[in-house]
């Protein structure tokens, strides 16, 4: 099987100058098409948004708040990314 | 149900007091209402049961597309053609949102495509019925959506973060899917006689295979029971297809249709309907592969991917070279 | 183009005959891709070519929709849609060809878009308001389904050896489709002497630069203008348009006069 298209998270300026909100991930080749696609699986082509793509693997998340023993999938993939953040509203609106 | 009868790898239920300390406070922080996060510690078996109902729930949305994509082509207004066609991409929309969510648990999208096309890993058993008439397009936005939706609201109490998220847009979106089918309906009841034959007909095929969706009985089953303590499942089978049958027999009514079970009859007691029951054997007949349609929708499954390989390789082969022109232009302007 | 001219001293007949080609393109075009859905080579396309699919739609019910009204017969944009026969048809050979493979899908749109954008903008400053409002809607949507088909036709030409083989063999198969684009007859030329429309030639030097700088950018080589084929515009069409209208128009023509 070839290679699969990396992962991205999206993030999203809603239409009324909020801040980047995270919505979501998808895959794409690189980071120009992953704009493109979150325009179309995000966006449903509402005009005057602005959208972030990063690259999952290249996110750096705290560790999490139970210290018992990270979850380790079994499958040994090298990436775990911490998609669909959970951002409280209150930040949205800072 | 788009995910049924997932299994969970537990024999029985265990208490607090038989957990370690671990696993314990894991136990009491789902039942405390808390979101388990992708980083978290969690059980083994917790994970592995959220992929399997995850990706079940993922392949259903986009083998769904199938049957109905099915009269895209064939809407008979417009403005019918382009409402189908958004619906039909919501649910493309909803497979990509549960695929990554079930990412999060350490599997690929392409691992998890693998499964699926391999005949590994199942889909809801209702979209291996074929969409024979337009009318089959309303009955499955009103039935089948109308039966998804049961399941999905409560999901969104969920007790995994990303599944419970992706469900809460689900359903945001979702929330006029229902409301086309039944549209539909009552646009062509009004209509001609044949119309109104036509929707007469998808309700006597459809009414079965959408009360097998949330699967057989499972309150002796011990995965239900599981689940239900993990917080990744919320009602019982047979408490859902009554609630459905409870809201779905007066909609019939006021449609004029006649629903295809001579033991339906209002159960003043209970405050419900009593209804007889679907087929099983013909429930399980589908699930195992023998569905009038599973041998066409694994295969147009197959096919979109296979055929796709070269474009998908295309790409990645283009942003390699980009990212090496890239480099090198760096490393010639230093 | 010309300074404003009132609507009513355009030829009506002239009128409606752009409207329906331009209608038909976005209906049959629309009709081709969303032939996709479910089928994609993978989830982020399918839902993009819905996109672009669900704009079309939008398109031909406002062309059509005001087709009908020219037409003065009390036609609705649906009967337009469903109760032609293929000869009235007025739409572009190439919208019609066969969706092929991936490839051969996204170089059609990428051949149309360029075209299909270059007349819109145009459009936008029709001397007929009703035109110039129409373009200005559907300008945004073609402008992105450009941008997009655009990327992809350069990615797949400069990406892999068999992404380029097939990239080179769509646009020899669907070349000898573009020169309609540029054709003009005379209801044509009377709506451009008005200002209403551009003139078909007129489009034909930005066409060729948009092309040719994306196909230089997808390593791809411009075929020869040889032999194009015509007709769509006129109502003379390949086989494959009965086929299109057979789906479309099923449930209008089996059961006419019902509503849905």
């Amino acid at each position: 099987m070839s290679s699969e298209w990396p992962l991205w998270e999206v993030f999203i300026r809603g239409q009324h100058g909020l801040n980047h909100r995270h919505v979501g991930s998808l895959h794409a080749p690189d980071a120009e098409m992953a704009i493109n696609n979150a325009r179309d699986v995000y966006t449903r082509r509402n005009e005057g948004v602005s959208i972030w793509v990063v690259k999952s693997a290249d996110i750096t998340a705290s560790a999490p708040s139970d210290k018992g023993p990270l979850f380790d999938p079994s499958n040994s993939k090298v990436y775990r990314h911490p998609t669909f953040f959970d951002i409280p509203d209150e930040v949205g609106h800072m | 149900m788009y995910a049924q009868m997932v299994k969970t790898d537990s024999t029985r239920l265990r208490s607090l007091d038989e957990m370690d300390p671990v696993e314990r406070a894991f136990q009491e922080r789902v039942d405390a209402g808390q979101k388990i996060e992708p980083k978290e510690w969690m059980p083994e078996g917790y994970r592995k049961t959220l992929v399997r109902q995850i990706s079940q729930h993922a392949h259903s949305e986009i083998v769904g597309q199938l049957p109905e994509g099915n009269w895209i082509t064939r809407a008979p207004t417009l403005e019918r053609k382009a409402i189908l066609l958004a619906k039909v991409q919501d649910e493309a929309g909803h497979g990509l949102y549960l695929y990554c969510a079930a990412e999060t648990l350490g599997v690929s999208r392409d691992e998890l495509y693998e499964q699926l096309h391999s005949g590994k890993a199942k889909y809801s058993s209702i979209f291996n019925y074929p969409t024979l008439t337009w009318a089959d397009i309303g009955a499955i936005g009103w039935l089948v959506d109308g039966a998804a939706i049961m399941n999905q609201v409560p999901l969104q109490r969920c007790s995994y973060g990303p599944y419970s998220r992706a469900m809460i847009r689900i359903c945001k979106e979702e929330s006029f899917h229902q409301r086309q089918g039944y549209d539909i309906l009552m646009k062509m009841v009004k209509g001609t006689p044949a119309q109104k034959a036509m929707v007469q007909d998808a309700l006597n095929r459809w009414w079965w295979p959408s009360l097998m969706m949330f699967g057989p009985s499972d309150d002796a089953s011990v995965h239900s029971a599981q689940s239900m303590a993990w917080k990744i499942k919320q009602n019982s089978n047979d408490e859902l297809r009554q609630k459905f049958v409870d809201q779905t027999v007066p909609q019939a009514k006021y449609l004029g249709l006649t629903v295809p079970d001579p033991d339906l009859t209002w159960n003043e007691e209970k405050g419900g309907y009593d209804f007889g029951q679907p087929d099983w054997e013909e429930f399980f007949n589908v699930i195992a592969g023998n569905g009038p349609c599973n041998a066409e929708r694994l295969e147009a499954r197959r096919k979109a991917w296979n055929d796709g390989a070269w474009f998908r390789d295309g790409l990645t082969a283009h942003a390699e070279k980009m990212a090496e022109r890239r480099a090198a232009a760096k490393i010639a302007a230093e | 183009m010309a300074t404003a001219t009132p609507e009513a001293t355009v030829d009506k007949a002239a009128l409606l005959e752009f409207l329906l080609r331009t209608g038909d393109n976005a209906l049959v075009l629309g009709h081709r891709v969303s032939e996709w859905c479910g089928h994609s080579p993978v989830l982020e396309e399918d839902i993009a070519l819905a996109n672009t699919a669900l704009d079309l739609i939008g398109q031909t019910q406002l062309w059509l929709g005001l087709a009908g009204e020219v037409g003065g017969r009390g036609r609705t944009a649906d009967d337009l849609a469903y109760l032609r026969d293929g000869y009235e048809f007025r739409n572009l050979l190439l919208v019609e060809r066969p969706n092929g493979d991936f490839g051969k899908t996204l170089m059609r749109q990428f051949l149309f878009d360029a075209w299909h954008y270059l007349l819109l903008k145009a459009l936008k400053g029709s001397t007929d308001r009703r035109i110039a409002e129409i373009a200005e809607k559907a300008f945004k949507e073609v402008a992105y389904h450009l941008e997009r088909s655009r990327d992809l036709i350069i990615r797949l030409g400069d990406g892999t050896a068999e992404s380029h083989r097939r990239m080179q063999e769509a646009l020899a198969d669907l070349w000898p489709y573009t020169g309609e684009m540029f054709v003009g007859d005379a209801s044509d030329a009377a709506l451009a002497e008005a200002g209403v429309v551009p003139s078909p030639e007129s489009l034909k030097a930005g066409w060729d630069e948009i092309v040719a700088d994306a196909l230089a950018e997808a390593t791809l080589k411009r075929p020869a203008d040889g032999y194009m084929h015509k007709g769509g515009r006129r109502g003379v069409h390949t086989e494959h348009l009965g086929y299109i209208l057979s789906e479309l128009q099923f449930l209008q023509r089996a059961y006419p006069g019902a509503t849905w």
